[in-house]
């Protein structure tokens, strides 16, 4: 006979509820002592090492001094060139506006208030004025500011920059791909399979050396392309194949009944697809789709190998040099970190955020 | 619906017939080019003290940068005229080869596979150095040839890692390299002691030390220099008008400090009767217009950065932090090997 | 079928047609202009380097590599580290990965939300910026190489970890773990482990609640029903999420050029810097990470017929 298990707690208190998590039983009590012990232990010595032994002054012979813990004075003293890149430093104003212009429209895009038609023409709007504040002229239209070359950009406006416009030029892409994958014309599934699964098949390194090194050899003489735009394009067009993997699992949920009630209705192939197919396809895959979005964002610091300073790239460019500061790297590291954590935890919370919303809106 | 088909169909006709008609044209003179450009684009490293590097403020100086500097001065008359394109050593020729930029003056080794089979030409040599190691002066090394064994540092895409097995495989030494893409991860791991050696051209060490030791003196070179290294500018293959006129830019440089004529005494040097003197500032006879450029051509170059040795002095010699010696790199009359073919 | 977009086939046909020709018409152009360029500019092209002397020598490897030994060899020798790399990492990525998607349905707090918060922390990080740091605390907190840490004939230094043969001391390590495979391998893992804890996790939550309900009534701990009855049935679902992340491991190996580990991009790079072909090199690297990408998706879809589920 099986011996009886001791009831479920029911009361509320404080000291009833850490019973119940952390010691019901003998095993889950042992597990938390230990696990207990061993965050104590480790969390002192990191409070002890990053808060309270460290430095924040920018002072690097106080950082060098014994008995310091963490020298938080290396992001206070380089924060400029870690933020910005190789930006010159009078003109620093500009991406500081410019990028957070993109973030406030990347921010109203997301609230799905605003998913209206003008918003379009605040993206059309607001991406000509981004890259004029950047560069400094549009266009061949000066606008009175000092030119700066596409190869000074650099830094945190870079990331958001690489990362924003890949995502909404590989989206299109993708869909396109994915309706091509499920197409009945057999060239066009073969074409669109194959460069599927080649794009999938190597690392976003290999397309990169090939977009920033071999691309001028691929292209007519005297036909030349900015290096940020030869990145672009790779990452835009590895991006849009895994996106359309994602778009293609999510044309496959959409009911064939669907599809047979639109053509009943003698609607078109094409009017079918953009009134019918898509918009049920897309919002079921949604959350892959913005997982997809932050793996981008993260690969985005993978162009640091072909010399464009994004953040992480940036980071190297300020510490390297410094000899004075180059013991500190490790706090650096440690900045950046938290600034990529940041976008990429919101981002995913965003997502969760936006599966309970459409959720809500289409009960099952 | 049949319209938007026609659409379709013409649009991807007429595209298929664009792509089929723009043939790739024929090279166009590389001058030309550049003075319809109004700009020379220079391919320089991306930061290494003496030879090529930008302050924060994005000033770029150094051997390479005044090479540059002195070819936009002769062929477009301002030594601003620059675009600077910092590459690493695995962008640098494709980057060339394929016309990104009109001179690669990037501390480039003069070999003969990158002269016969990359398609590009070296112009003149600009320094010669050699490749050595650099060492912890604490460590029991005192010549190249202890370091039986050893892991040693080195970056990627550069003619050390072959020179590195050369000398191990002569000397028998084993020596592991443990290779890094870029040279801020490879200096970054001799410094925190992964490995026991660091090496790459002399001049290289000297910048590397001044720049990124805490404690200089806490590191030594060593003796060997285990390979030649030709430094130098290098231009793509197929257009000799623009070769003819980097080499002799540097030629002219030397020789004018051959011959005495700095940046401080050039406007008396311009009125000078020694004939040498003359034809190098264009004051007798117009040797810039057998390269296509006007007889200014070497006194607005030499006005930019001063002769060879005053370029030697102020980036990588007496004037720097990098305090290295003119050595093989001293006039030919001097006892060095920089001996420029007569401008006449 | 008629030739005219009056009807669905010949339209088809037409499109089909024309997607051809545009993607026929551009792969010549891109080939065209890339054989005038190089010939133009006298660059040489050809796998025949592949069969002459490397030249250089590889730090670590499966076998001994000599820079007497041509270029065929020193890709192998870089294929062979990369395989290294992706196959350790695979192995212990599984390992941490499952026991940190199961532990998200422990009864213990601590432990759910210890697993929850590394794996939000792990995946939200590049990788490329967790390399880096982990190679920079492995360089700076391993002992120097002349005061290494022993335990027996293991020695741990700077220069990695070691196994000593004591009587032929001269010689040097039988066996070595360099710091930039362990970083590599550190990094990976890491990494890859907590994208294959929310695999794990989504697998076993999928799993019908009667299974969980009907193993309590039989009496079966809350471990046993996770080993013989949850994780079993999850594995269905599983695995080809987890194919996927075992081909993005192989991949993000590639960024072991970073942190000075030669595996087959490392060499591919050195290769193209020393003979400059551009060309033959990246493509000789696609390939590989293409074959390796459809070896492993066999792999693994083999494994997954054998567990699919026998249904009517």
């Amino acid at each position: 006979m099986i011996p009886a298990r001791p009831a479920p707690f029911t009361s509320a208190t404080w000291l009833s509820a850490v019973r119940q998590h952390l010691f019901a039983d003998w095993n889950t009590g042992l597990a938390s002592v230990v696990l207990l012990l061993l965050l104590g232990y480790a969390g002192t010595h990191l409070l002890d090492w990053g808060m309270l032994r460290a430095q924040w002054m920018p002072d690097v012979a106080a950082c060098r001094a014994d008995g310091v813990g963490a020298c938080w004075g290396v992001v206070a003293e380089k924060y400029r060139v870690i933020l910005l890149g190789r930006y010159p430093l009078e003109e620093q104003w500009r991406p500081v506006v410019a990028s957070s212009l993109l973030l406030a429209l990347l921010l109203v895009s997301c609230l799905r208030s605003f998913w209206r038609p003008w918003l379009a023409v605040l993206w059309l709007l607001g991406l000509p004025i981004y890259f004029g504040l950047m560069k400094g002229h549009l266009w061949g239209l000066s606008l009175g500011l000092t030119a700066v070359d596409t190869d000074r950009w650099g830094g945190l406006p870079l990331t958001l920059l690489l990362s924003s416009v890949s995502i909404a030029l590989a989206l299109p892409l993708a869909v396109l791909v994915a309706l091509g994958r499920r197409s009945e014309l057999p060239a066009i599934r073969a074409l669109c399979s194959v460069y599927v699964e080649l794009v999938r098949g190597v690392p976003l390194i290999s397309v990169l050396f090939m977009a920033s090194f071999m691309l001028p050899l691929f292209l007519p003489q005297g036909l030349t392309i900015d290096v940020l735009l030869r990145v672009l394009v790779g990452i835009t067009l590895f991006a849009a194949a895994y996106m359309a993997e994602v778009v293609r699992g999510g044309l496959q949920a959409v009911p064939r009944g669907q599809v047979e009630a639109a053509a009943s209705l003698g609607l078109s192939w094409w009017q079918t697809q953009r009134h019918v197919v898509l918009p049920q396809a897309l919002t079921a895959v949604l959350p892959g789709l913005v997982n997809n979005f932050i793996a981008i964002f993260k690969d985005t610091s993978l162009v640091t190998i072909v010399s464009l300073y994004e953040l992480t790239g940036a980071l190297g460019l300020a510490l390297n040099s410094d000899a004075d500061w180059r013991p500190f790297k490790l706090e650096g590291y440690v900045f950046i970190a938290l600034i990529y954590f940041l976008f990429c935890f919101s981002i995913s919370r965003y997502s969760l955020w936006v599966e309970r919303q459409l959720a809500l809106g289409n009960p099952s | 619906m049949s319209k938007i088909h026609l659409k379709i169909a013409v649009l991807s006709g007429v595209l298929s017939l664009w792509a089929a008609a723009s043939l790739p044209a024929h090279a166009g003179k590389t001058l030309d080019a550049i003075k319809a450009r109004g700009q020379l684009v220079c391919g320089v490293n991306t930061g290494l003290p003496g030879f090529g590097a930008a302050d924060s403020n994005g000033k770029w100086s150094g051997m390479d940068v005044d090479v540059c500097r002195a070819t936009a001065a002769a062929v477009l008359g301002d030594a601003e005229k620059i675009k600077y394109v910092p590459l690493n050593a695995q962008q640098r020729f494709t980057a060339l080869q394929s016309g990104e930029i009109d001179i690669l003056s990037r501390n480039t080794t003069f070999t003969l596979t990158r002269d016969a089979s990359l398609g590009m030409h070296m112009t003149a040599v600009l320094y010669y150095d050699g490749q050595g190691f650099m060492v912890p002066a604490k460590s029991k090394f005192k010549s190249a040839k202890q370091l039986k064994g050893q892991t040693v540092c080195v970056q990627s895409g550069t003619t050390t890692e072959k020179n590195m097995t050369d000398f191990s495989r002569t000397y028998d030494l084993k020596l592991k390299p443990v290779v890094f893409e870029k040279l801020e991860a490879a200096t970054g791991a001799y410094f925190s002691g992964r490995c026991a050696a660091f090496t790459t051209d002399a001049a290289g060490l000297a910048s590397v030390r001044a720049k990124e030791a805490k404690n200089p003196a806490d590191h030594t070179i060593l003796p060997e220099l285990i390979s030649k290294e030709p430094l130098g500018p290098m231009v793509r293959r197929g257009d000799d008008e623009w070769f003819a006129i980097v080499k002799w830019v540097v030629y002219g440089l030397i020789e004018a400090e051959e011959y005495g004529i700095t940046q401080a005494n050039l406007d008396s040097m311009k009125t000078s009767t020694d004939p040498v003197v003359a034809r190098l500032l264009g004051t007798n006879e117009d040797m810039g217009k057998h390269l296509g450029l006007d007889r200014e051509w070497l006194a607005r170059a030499i006005a930019t950065t001063g002769n060879y040795g005053e370029m030697f002095d102020r980036n990588v010699g007496s004037q720097s932090t990098l305090k290295l010696q003119r050595g093989l790199n001293q006039q030919w009359n001097k006892g060095g090997l920089m001996y420029a073919p007569p401008v006449r | 079928m008629r030739l005219s977009w009056r009807s669905a086939s010949g339209r088809g046909l037409l499109y089909q047609a024309a997607a051809l020709l545009v993607v026929m018409v551009l792969g010549w152009f891109l080939a065209s202009n890339t054989a005038y360029n190089m010939a133009q500019r006298g660059i040489q092209s050809g796998f025949d380097f592949l069969w002459g002397p490397a030249g250089f020598e590889i730090g670590e490897g499966l076998f001994n590599f000599d820079s007497t030994q041509s270029y065929a060899l020193a890709f192998l020798t870089g294929l062979g580290n990369t395989v290294r790399v992706a196959v350790t990492g695979i192995v212990m990525a599984t390992l941490l990965g499952t026991l940190l998607g199961v532990g998200r349905f422990s009864r213990n707090l601590l432990v759910r939300v210890l697993c929850s918060a590394y794996v939000e922390v792990f995946r939200n990080i590049p990788l490329l910026l967790q390399l880096l740091m982990w190679y920079l605390m492995l360089a700076e907190l391993l002992p120097a190489v002349d005061t290494p840490m022993t335990l027996g004939p293991l020695e741990l230094s700077k220069g990695g970890l070691m196994w000593i043969s004591r009587s032929a001391h001269e010689e040097g390590a039988l066996w070595a773990l360099s710091p930039e495979f362990m970083a590599l391998t550190l990094g990976l893992t890491l990494y890859t482990a907590a994208f294959i804890a929310e695999v794990v996790r989504a697998g076993v939550a999928a799993v019908p609640r009667g299974q969980k309900e009907a193993s309590a009534a039989l009496g079966l701990s809350r471990l046993q029903a996770m080993r013989h009855v949850l994780l079993p049935q999850a594995l269905r679902i599983i695995i080809p999420p987890m194919t996927n992340q075992y081909l993005n491991l192989t991949k993000n190996s590639s960024l072991a050029v970073a942190i000075g580990y030669p595996d087959v991009v490392s060499i591919a790079n050195t290769a193209l810097n020393q003979t400059g072909r551009a060309v033959e090199c990246i493509a000789l690297v696609m390939a590989v990470y293409l074959c390796t990408s459809l070896l492993t998706a066999l792999l693994m879809n083999a494994y997954n017929r054998r567990v699919a589920l026998q249904e009517r």
